[in-house]
């Protein structure tokens, strides 16, 4: 078992170059993922909070 | 469809509504993607597994280059007819584009070492990909660079309308001139030259990447309008510190956000 994981993580003597292009695209997009869903949950919550204030006192 | 979707608070409940089914999708289909691509696909009788990079570096070539038009064509509706959600679109989709232009120079540079000999090459295909990533930043550098925002998005709806001649430069820079870039393998006169059980992780990897944009790109614009909002009720309130805005809505009745 581990040494067929070996093999399949070697990717044929091309693992340096197959593993950190996957890595970068995860990391990129997942990044910008990340950074879009921080700013709009961000906004959501700004906007929630000028609403409330915008309302009368009971 | 676009003019039922064209006043902002149509666009926010009809983007809510949709929002959480296409970033699921989105999630399954590159989930699927990735198994197919980095363990069912065979690997290359030439190039061996390092054939397994084509399955990101390829969609994001595609994305790169789609999502440019998309923007430019956002722009020229914006410049043209002044679409209120025109530059909105144009704006959230720019940082999206930019990071797909760069996960495919990055992948590519990472192919081309074992495959070409050399990590860069100033050929007509690399070089004129660099030129798009670089109209992506300008243009969101631009955007960025005025006070007034409406004179930035102006600004950089004419630089993004006006950088689309890169795009046929790009597509058709592989036939024009000699480089060292393979020549087009799926979209092609003749139909693909590709193997099957290659093409369908390739195709599974790009409807991934597409669902992904899609998800990204109406998160961003949402978060846009919501910021463009915020900006008005502050405005409001520094005008009238006192009194409740007039047109405020009535308690109890607050704008749905999410």
């Amino acid at each position: 078992m581990a040494a067929l994981l070996d093999h399949y993580f070697a990717m044929g003597g091309y693992a340096v170059y197959v593993w950190p292009a996957y890595a970068i695209a995860v990391a990129v997009l997942g990044g910008v993922a990340v950074q879009s869903w921080w700013r709009y949950r961000a906004s959501v919550r700004a906007l929630e909070r000028v609403q409330r204030q915008l309302e009368p006192k009971p | 469809m676009i003019s039922r979707l064209a006043n902002p608070a149509q666009f926010m409940r009809v983007s809510g509504a949709v929002l959480p089914f296409l970033a699921g999708l989105a999630a399954v289909v590159l989930a699927v993607g990735l198994v197919w691509a980095l363990v069912l696909a065979p690997p290359d009788y030439q190039q061996g597994e390092s054939v397994r990079i084509m399955f990101i570096h390829v969609p994001a070539a595609w994305m790169a280059l789609s999502v440019y038009l998309l923007m430019a064509v956002a722009s020229a509706v914006a410049l043209v007819w002044r679409h209120p959600l025109a530059d909105v679109a144009a704006q959230a989709a720019a940082p999206i584009g930019a990071a797909f232009t760069f996960v495919c120079l990055a992948t590519g540079s990472l192919w081309g070492r074992p495959m070409w000999g050399t990590w860069w090459v100033w050929d007509a295909r690399l070089t004129s990909v660099l030129v798009l990533f670089f109209l992506y930043l300008g243009y969101i550098a631009l955007v960025n660079a005025f006070d007034d925002a409406s004179r930035g998005a102006r600004a950089g709806a004419l630089l993004a309308v006006v950088g689309v001649i890169n795009l046929p430069i790009i597509k058709f820079s592989v036939d024009w001139w000699n480089t060292l870039h393979q020549p087009a393998s799926v979209f092609r006169l003749g139909g693909p030259t590709i193997y099957i059980s290659m093409l369908l992780p390739l195709l599974a990897m790009a409807l991934g990447f597409a669902l992904l944009f899609a998800a990204l790109w109406l998160v961003r614009m949402r978060t846009a309008l919501n910021e463009r909002k915020l900006r008005a009720l502050r405005l409001h309130r520094m005008a009238e510190p006192r009194s409740r805005p007039a047109d405020a809505a009535p308690p109890g009745a607050r704008p749905a956000v999410h």
